[in-house]
């Protein structure tokens, strides 16, 4: 298993990695979640030993990796926007590292053609660099990276540059591929979505530091601050004051378990409900098409603005009783 | 071990080029000086004085100027239509056009001259005989630099926004008042080097005014070939040298000094989008007349000179070529097909050795950063700003010691790899800072070493480049005349100083087979140039 302790790194006056701490435990994948210059790529660079670290300690196993270099740590790489060797042809760019490992040329045509199967290329061998599509390239990435079968896969935003419904249909490939390799991964990504699909755990970092690992689930039902709530895109959230286990809205009162004094209030989106029966009324300002539901502006009676989710197109103006569910609402004290 | 090997050969990248150049070509220049400013270890200025009370030598210092200034006006003149059309329209064959008129830049100056003799000498075919006159001399001037122009302005022209000489129009200027504000201050950098880069080339023009200038006309360079080789003057040479260094040190701060005061941020457009097919008649006509314009300008001279070479008046069409074997008439050691065979091995020998060097001190210039390495960069362009006689000239005052380099063939091809050095260094450079750092940092980790990354991705990478840059080496070695003309020896001459001596001979025979060798040149020139289009035209959509 894959052991980070204490990492930290400066570029400058800027915290790349500050005291970083990450276990991932062999056959785990882990996603690491975070928005651009949070030191997520950073990270990737040092485990693979493309950066050196100012302090800290990178071991496989219990072995120290400081002084191996890294051509020899056995980690795969993916780079975000692929790096593929433009003077070589897909076989020449998948088989490469079985060449560096000494391979001979049957096995890693072989290889080769099993990888490239592997991926959804199979039969592209020949193909040059420049004539792949956009998925096509992350794909031959993917199958150079794995190839060799490294100990440890790292990707980095390996969907970042493929427009939206290519990435959505790839995240799924991604994972079965990854489920069928049985390898550890570490998977760089700045959407939460992509993280919660692929990974058994998530890492959400912040300027450098880790600020929150643990599975999407419990990361869902307790983010461990204001800025996990806001990145996991929770967009309810009220500053009250917590008394006796109780916090005031303005326009409910919810149960909280945090101490006395201010905190900060979550309403996630399965706290509010439309509901005939419910007892706050808001009025609609506005509304997005979501496909199978719209998600709608409104602003309480007390003046306070919600999203909610509502099964039928409302009209702005429109009058909507809803209820509220405890069970969706988290009380943070940052 | 491994860690000393390794460092010993980044050592070496900055070594072997720093060595070369100084050996090559500071300690040379720097010889110059010596002689021109010091006698029996004390300050001495008189040939300096020579200089400046001698008629005559005042006169050379004038006309190499004005001369200078001239060419450059007409060039600028004579290219604006062309760099127009090219930028602002698609029409059919205009990549071929566009290679016709590079050609002549590509060509050895003595095969320009020649071809001018051949088309405006005294047995010139339309009967215009400008042979000693200045008007020949522009001429050749004009025909050889019209393609720096066209690409250099060109090449900023296609790219410039025509809707802002559009809006301009709507404004309410004329389509000449809307060129003169908007289209011109927009190109003046390109304007101004490309005028820098003429008016340095002629300023040091050697071979061009030696063979078409007889006795009359002489530039710097030319006066400083007759005092070194006719009046053994070596003094008067020297300041002589030191006074067109000055020259030249002069326009190039001139010229970086404006380059820096103007660097204005252009929003540039891709050139496909600039252009159109001309559509009205009055665009039509301006297209056709400027592709008509090139091919006579810029295929006749050459065309004439291939032509006369097979026109020997009724006594078989390659008299000219079979007596270069047989002897008849023969420069005096050798025949003047030796001269080829030994152009073939000095530009080859050339070539490996501005390959070497060249490429050792690109990969220090694109791998290192800092000011070290930006120094290291001006100190390899310098051999450029240098007149080829002027290497030649300090080579031969200075390598006489420790071993008496002077009298030796093999300092031919080390002047020629002088020359070429910066081309190779600059067609390198960018091809091997384009190999982004991921790559290599992928192949690190999908095991290469370091040594292995090196073959395995910049290698195979920089190899189009070392392919481009080994044809310029060996075409620039086989043209190269300035240097060789101090150098060479009697009895192994290069193709151009076998050429320049037929030249120099009385008699329809010798100057024949001088037309005869100028095609072969030709020849050989623009075979190796095709190869490196060809290499060149491989990159597309490849990287």
């Amino acid at each position: 298993m894959l052991q980070v302790r204490d990492l930290s790194k400066r570029y400058g006056d800027r915290n790349a990695l500050v005291d970083v701490d990450l276990d991932v435990a062999t056959g785990e994948t882990v996603a690491v979640l975070g928005p651009s210059g949070s030191g997520k790529s950073t990270l990737l660079r040092v485990i693979a030993g493309l950066e050196t670290p100012d302090r800290g300690s990178v071991s496989w196993d219990g072995t120290d990796l400081s002084s191996v270099p890294p051509h020899n740590r056995n980690f795969g790489l993916m780079f975000q926007d692929y790096a593929l060797f433009p003077h070589r042809d897909v076989a020449g760019n998948v088989g490469f590292g079985l060449r560096m490992a000494g391979w001979s040329r049957p096995d890693i045509n072989r290889r080769v053609g099993e990888v490239l199967e592997l991926v959804g290329l199979a039969g592209a061998e020949q193909r040059r660099i420049n004539q792949l599509s956009g998925g096509e390239a992350q794909r031959v990435a993917l199958a150079r990276t794995l190839a060799p079968a490294p100990r440890m896969v790292m990707l980095d935003e390996p969907l970042g540059s493929l427009d939206r419904s290519l990435s959505e249909r790839l995240i799924v490939e991604l994972g079965e591929i990854f489920a069928r390799v049985e390898t550890t991964v570490l998977y760089v990504t700045h959407d939460q979505e992509e993280a919660f699909t692929i990974a058994d755990r998530v890492a959400v970092m912040r300027e450098g530091a880790l600020v929150q690992a643990a599975t999407p689930e419990h990361l869902w039902a307790s983010p461990a601050g204001v800025f996990v709530s806001d990145f996991l895109g929770f967009s309810n959230r009220f500053a009250a004051i917590a008394k006796d286990g109780r916090a005031d809205l303005g326009w409910a009162t919810v149960p909280v378990d945090v101490p006395d004094g201010p905190c900060q209030v979550v309403l996630r989106p399965d706290a509010l409900v439309v509901d005939d029966a419910g007892n706050i009324t808001v009025t609609v300002i506005g509304s997005v098409f979501r496909g199978d539901h719209y998600l709608a502006r409104a602003t309480t009676e007390s003046g306070s603005q919600l999203t909610v989710s509502m099964p039928a197109r409302p009209r702005p103006g429109d009058r909507v009783r809803i209820k509220l569910d405890p069970a969706g609402v988290l009380a943070l004290v940052d | 071990m491994r860690i000393s090997w390794s460092r010993l050969g980044r050592a070496s990248l900055v070594l072997v080029p720093l060595g070369f150049l100084t050996v090559f070509y500071a300690y040379p220049v720097l010889s110059i000086l010596l002689t021109g400013l010091v006698r029996d270890g004390s300050p001495d200025l008189s040939p300096f004085r020579a200089v400046l009370t001698s008629a005559p030598l005042l006169g050379v210092v004038w006309f190499t100027l004005w001369q200078a200034v001239v060419s450059t006006l007409l060039t600028m003149i004579a290219a604006m239509p062309v760099a127009y059309v090219f930028a602002r329209y698609r029409f059919a064959g205009k990549r071929l056009l566009s290679a016709l008129l590079t050609v002549p830049f590509v060509m050895p100056t003595v095969v320009v001259a020649t071809a001018f003799l051949a088309l405006l000498g005294s047995s010139s075919p339309f009967g215009i005989n400008l042979n000693r006159t200045i008007w020949i001399i522009l001429a050749a001037h004009v025909f050889y630099n019209v393609a720096v122009v066209v690409r250099t302005v060109g090449g900023l022209w296609s790219h410039l926004d025509p809707r802002m000489e559009a809006a301009a129009r709507s404004l309410g200027a004329t389509r000449w008042q809307a060129f003169r504000t908007v289209t011109l201050p927009l190109l003046r950098p390109a304007l101004a080097a490309a005028a820098a880069i003429v008016f340095l080339f002629t300023f040091t023009s050697f071979g061009v005014i030696l063979i078409l200038g007889g006795l009359t006309y002489a530039t710097l360079e030319v006066e400083i070939y007759r005092q070194t080789v006719v009046f053994l003057n070596l003094p008067v040479a020297a300041a002589l040298a030191i006074v067109q260094l000055a020259g030249v040190s002069v326009i190039l701060w001139l010229y970086g000094r404006y380059q820096r005061r103007r660097e204005v941020e252009l929003s540039l457009m891709p050139a496909e989008s600039v252009a159109q097919r001309p559509s009205t008649w009055r665009q039509r006509l301006v297209v056709g007349s400027v592709a008509a314009y090139i091919g006579v300008v810029a295929v006749l001279p050459l065309g004439i000179l291939v032509a006369r070479s097979f026109d020997t008046g009724g006594s078989g069409p390659f008299t000219f070529y079979r007596t270069l074997t047989d002897g008849s008439g023969s420069t005096a050691f050798v025949s003047p097909l030796e001269a080829i065979g030994n152009s073939l091995w000095i530009a080859g020998l050339a070539t490996i050795i501005a390959l070497v060097v060249g490429m050792a001190a690109a990969a220090v210039v694109a791998y290192r950063t800092g000011r070290a390495s930006r120094s290291f960069d001006l100190l390899l362009m310098l051999p450029l700003g240098t007149s080829a006689v002027t290497i030649g000239f300090g080579m031969l005052v200075a390598l006489d010691w420790p071993i008496d380099l002077r009298a030796h063939v093999i300092l031919i091809p080390l002047a020629h790899a002088l020359v070429a050095i910066p081309f190779v260094v600059r067609l390198s450079v960018p091809v091997m800072r384009a190999v982004r750092p991921q790559l290599r940092e992928s192949a690190a980790v999908l095991g290469a070493s370091p040594a292995r990354i090196w073959r395995e991705i910049d290698l195979p990478i920089a190899a189009r480049a070392l392919g481009v840059s080994a044809g310029f080496a060996f075409a620039i070695s086989l043209g190269e005349f300035g240097a060789t003309s101090f150098i060479a020896r009697p009895d192994t001459p290069t193709l151009p100083i076998a050429i320049f001596r037929l030249l120099g001979r009385p008699g329809t025979l010798n100057f024949g087979q001088a037309l005869a060798l100028s095609t072969i040149l030709m020849a050989l020139t623009a075979a190796v140039i095709l190869l490196v289009d060809r290499l060149r035209l491989g990159d597309v959509g490849e990287f």
